[in-house]
């Protein structure tokens, strides 16, 4: 009930932001929803460029590949945030590539690390698919994924909210 | 000390989580009462980074290191006012909800605080 309620609300104010922004500002990708996505991206970002740069920086040796693989994932949110938070038909673009890169790291190194242990002396962000973050590496892509691609949606149909 | 402020910083985000959550729930956006709520849990988080530092300068050794340490103890200090000042751009249900996600982190961030310090 609250859902239809909070959708009722935001149809109106969507339909502003798209009609006049169209062409030429940039379409505000943190609206609603939005605001979430980026705050969890902003602690994604803290989290992993500062894990991986105080381990890379004090204790590279005991696990290069696990120390890499967290900044890697750092760049990579820090790289959705900056998209997210500028806005646009381009940043969506490529927040959308990246969503999907971060999903298919998540997995790739989720199993790798379940697979080979060995080879992850230490945890990176992405190990056991992000359990040590709440599972929140590997949920957030997705709902990252479903809120840009609803933007393309909401593009090309404003009027179906309102 | 910090151990009784890490366990009451980490209640006060949750508290400060489900109130929100409820807001969030009424579809409200945050409010007065929130952002008196949000600096009440900041200032326990800067008492407790002060706290911090000064066990730090007593000679006192974390468990898990002080660089680690004290990075943790800024971020819980910066968790809460970066929330609040989302909220503040955006006036809907969904700032109540980036708040409330920022308790939850940041009673993470206290147990984790909890086990660096080794309590």
């Amino acid at each position: 009930m609250a859902v239809a309620s909070s959708e009722k609300n935001a149809g109106p104010d969507d339909g502003q932001d798209a009609g006049p922004g169209k062409g030429t500002d940039r379409r505000r990708l943190i609206s609603g929803p939005g605001m979430l996505l980026v705050w969890l991206y902003g602690v994604m970002v803290v989290g992993a460029v500062s894990r991986s740069a105080v381990q890379i920086s004090t204790e590279f040796d005991k696990a290069p590949l696990a120390y890499s693989l967290s900044a890697i994932a750092g760049i990579v949110y820090g790289f959705i945030t900056y998209s997210l938070v500028r806005g646009g038909d381009t940043a969506r673009r490529a927040a959308f590539v990246c969503c999907g890169l971060e999903l298919a790291g998540v997995l790739i190194v989720g199993t790798w690390t379940l697979v080979e242990p060995s080879a992850f002396p230490d945890a990176t962000v992405w190990s056991d698919y992000g359990m040590g973050y709440l599972f929140i590496p590997v949920l957030l892509p997705l709902t990252a994924m479903y809120w840009l691609r609803k933007g393309v949606l909401r593009q090309q149909q404003p009027d179906v909210a309102a | 000390m910090l151990d009784v402020l890490t366990l009451v910083t980490g209640l006060a985000a949750l508290a400060l989580a489900a109130w929100c959550g409820f807001a969030a729930s009424r579809d409200q956006p945050t409010k007065d009462w929130h952002f008196i709520g949000m600096a009440v849990v900041s200032v326990l988080a800067l008492v407790q980074l002060v706290v911090g530092i000064v066990q730090l300068a007593r000679g006192e050794e974390p468990d898990q290191g002080t660089t680690i340490f004290v990075a943790y103890l800024i971020g819980a200090f910066a968790c809460i006012p970066a929330a609040g000042f989302m909220s503040l751009a955006e006036r809907t249900r969904w700032g109540s909800i980036t708040v409330a996600a920022g308790g939850v982190v940041l009673a993470v961030l206290e147990v984790r605080l909890y086990d660096i310090w080794g309590g």
